[in-house]
């Protein structure tokens, strides 16, 4: 692969530097985890609340 | 009703269907998780911290290289020491009260420390007349005299890293200069000195790197060997210190770097901070009996009272089902 | 005429053919309009539903680039930008896997999923995600650089101390590449597959009454005896 190649393919933020952490009496996180399991929470709560689309083919839906 | 089976009313759905495109979803949800997983790849991409090597250990941290070189070659490292499945020592050996599967099952991969990580390595040196006198002189020695030998090195060795690891000035009984090292001997020390200085010298040119991977067979893939020799010094465990991969640290949770490592593994990396189990040198077998048993117990969560009837009495399933009771007015 | 048209009579012998009776127990089990329905209870209606087939869509592309990783070896990644590309996807997937098949698991365990008799079908989802751990256990072990030196030098304490490090060797390079390429992702896709035939053969858990129909069906019933 050519240096240019390379070039563009390299990324848009450099996560190549050592973890902030999120430290709470024993428990350590990296930053990144904590992130990653926050946004599992918001997937699963927005999940719940968002309207799914559809609800005119299932008002009119076939027995 | 059973005890393990709580009050199930659930009948087959007679009511209403709709048109649903099961493989329309499927391909739409394939779109959009590989275009999910492309923007992941161009924004952040992924990491690739360089392997350490055996070489570098050597030029990086000399001392550190041969304190743990000697311990081997005394039988007096982690991997010497370690046990099943490497050899017959126990200071690694775990147990759960009556349960005792690492010495059940026994050494299949044995590594004998002092052959392996140090005299089979140098016999490969050709054409060094002073090595090949000190290797003739060790391996004809009883082993009280090897030990003897091996402790005279190994006792400043040791008193320096120690020190260090205690943040206190070190004896002045160790040196580096030039990337050698030099040990002013607590007794008569044989032929052992010359056999580390050879040694080290064969690291640093990567000899000890193919020597130990190449030494049962041309072909190899078992890294083994130059993975327990490094893990019995101190550069691995510095690196990952760095990373926040050590166990206090949480580290089996983590990645190198600032990326996301693995979220899923926290209950797992929790067991191992809290006690008995964080003080306890028979740690990672409690904590996989008890991951054993919840895990065992998140397959039978149907079975399970009280578990199996918290979503009952929690009632997120309205949220889920609000189009549901809503259209059918509760009916 | 085609002679496509009509099956051959079955003959009387024939009814102790091992493929007539795998035939016969798979239509059974599974009739064509069971195993690829056209149509969805009415109740299908949120979002939650999207993390089964999200956590599908990620396996497919855990393993379309995993085994584009496997056509050029496992040293490709370290040494072209192509590769590295790649190796980023195959992360990614993974993280997205983990991700969806979690709150998958949420949304199940709140639906209480396996109501109805359909307890094999949260069971094999459990086995799943329990398979898909060591899969990627075997993957980062086997990246070849020093994350995977420092997990392997590590979890091998944890193998040992149960007795497995005696036959799975996570120093091994060549053994823990071959689980992870091989034997682990059949395992895993072997139980995804099973696990949504058997949400095909009991059809998506219907909701729960709630409690006042319940009490009004009950009261009904009682009025009509």
């Amino acid at each position: 692969m050519n240096h240019l190649g390379a070039t563009v393919l390299s990324a848009v933020f450099n996560l190549n530097h050592p973890a902030h952490t999120v430290d709470w009496s024993f428990i350590h996180l990296s930053v990144a985890n904590v992130v990653v399991i926050g946004l599992m929470l918001l997937a699963f709560l927005l999940a719940l609340v968002l309207p799914f689309p559809g609800a005119e083919r299932r008002r009119g839906g076939r027995s | 009703m059973s005890f393990l089976r709580p009050e199930d009313h659930t009948k087959p759905w007679t009511g209403r269907y709709y048109p649903y495109d099961l493989v329309k979803e499927l391909f739409i949800a394939v779109g959009v998780i590989a275009l999910l997983a492309v923007l992941l790849t161009v924004l952040l991409s992924s990491p690739d911290e360089k392997p350490s090597t055996i070489a570098q250990w050597s030029q990086q941290k000399p001392a550190d290289f041969v304190t743990a070189a000697v311990k081997e070659l005394d039988g007096a490292s982690g991997t010497a020491e370690y046990g099943p499945p490497y050899n017959h020592s126990s200071k690694s050996v775990q147990h759960f009260l009556l349960l005792h599967p690492q010495r059940w099952l026994g050494v299949s991969h044995p590594i004998d420390t002092e052959r392996d990580f140090v005299v089979g390595p140098l016999e490969t040196i050709p054409n060094d007349a002073a090595l090949t006198a000190a290797l003739t002189q060790y391996k004809a020695a009883p082993e009280k005299q090897k030990k003897e030998w091996a402790e005279a090195y190994a006792k400043p060795l040791e008193e320096t890293a120690t020190a260090e690891e205690e943040k206190k000035t070190p004896p002045a009984t160790v040196s580096e200069s030039n990337g050698a090292v030099t040990v002013k001997l607590s007794g008569d020390a044989g032929p052992v000195p010359v056999m580390m200085s050879s040694l080290l010298a064969l690291a640093k040119s990567g000899g000890v790197d193919g020597s130990l991977l190449t030494s049962r067979q041309f072909f190899q893939t078992d890294y083994t060997k130059p993975l327990l020799f490094m893990a019995d010094g101190g550069l691995l465990g510095e690196r990952a210190e760095e990373q926040h991969l050590l166990g206090k640290q949480w580290g089996l949770m983590n990645e190198t770097g600032s990326y996301p490592g693995q979220p899923w593994l926290w209950l797992y990396a929790l067991w191992y901070q809290v006690e008995p189990m964080k003080s306890s040198p028979n740690a990672d077998i409690q904590v996989l009996l008890i991951m054993s048993v919840l895990s065992l117990a998140f397959i039978c969560i149907p079975f399970i009272p009280g578990v199996n009837m918290l979503p009952r009495k929690i009632p997120i399933y309205k949220l889920i089902w609000k189009e549901h009771y809503r259209e059918s007015g509760g009916a | 005429m085609s002679s496509l048209a009509t099956p051959p009579p079955v003959e009387p012998a024939s009814q102790h053919s091992w493929t007539v009776k795998v035939r016969e127990a798979g239509v059974a089990a599974l009739p064509p309009h069971k195993l690829l329905p056209d149509g969805q209870p009415t109740y299908v209606a949120s979002w939650i539903y999207m993390f089964g087939v999200a956590s599908i869509a990620s396996l497919v592309v855990i393993i379309a680039s995993g085994s584009i990783l496997a056509l050029k070896g496992p040293g490709w990644w370290h040494y072209t930008g192509i590769g590295h590309f790649f190796n980023s996807i195959h992360l990614w997937s993974v993280e997205l896997f983990f991700f969806a098949m979690v709150v998958h698991l949420w949304g199940k365990y709140w639906m209480a999923a396996w109501r109805g008799g359909r307890s094999r079908v949260w069971m094999t989802g459990a086995v799943t995600f329990l398979v898909a751990v060591p899969c990627a256990l075997t993957g980062y072990v086997s990246q070849q650089n020093f994350d995977a030196q420092w997990i392997a030098t590590q979890a091998k304490d944890s193998m040992n101390s149960i007795g497995v490090g005696a036959f799975f060797n996570l120093t091994n390079f060549g053994q823990m590449y071959s689980w992870h390429i091989l034997l682990l992702p059949t395992a895993v896709v072997l139980l995804v597959g099973a696990h949504v035939l058997l949400v095909r053969k009991h059809g998506v858990v219907p909701p729960f009454e709630l409690e006042q129909r319940r009490a009004a069906l009950a009261t009904t019933a009682g009025e009509q005896s």
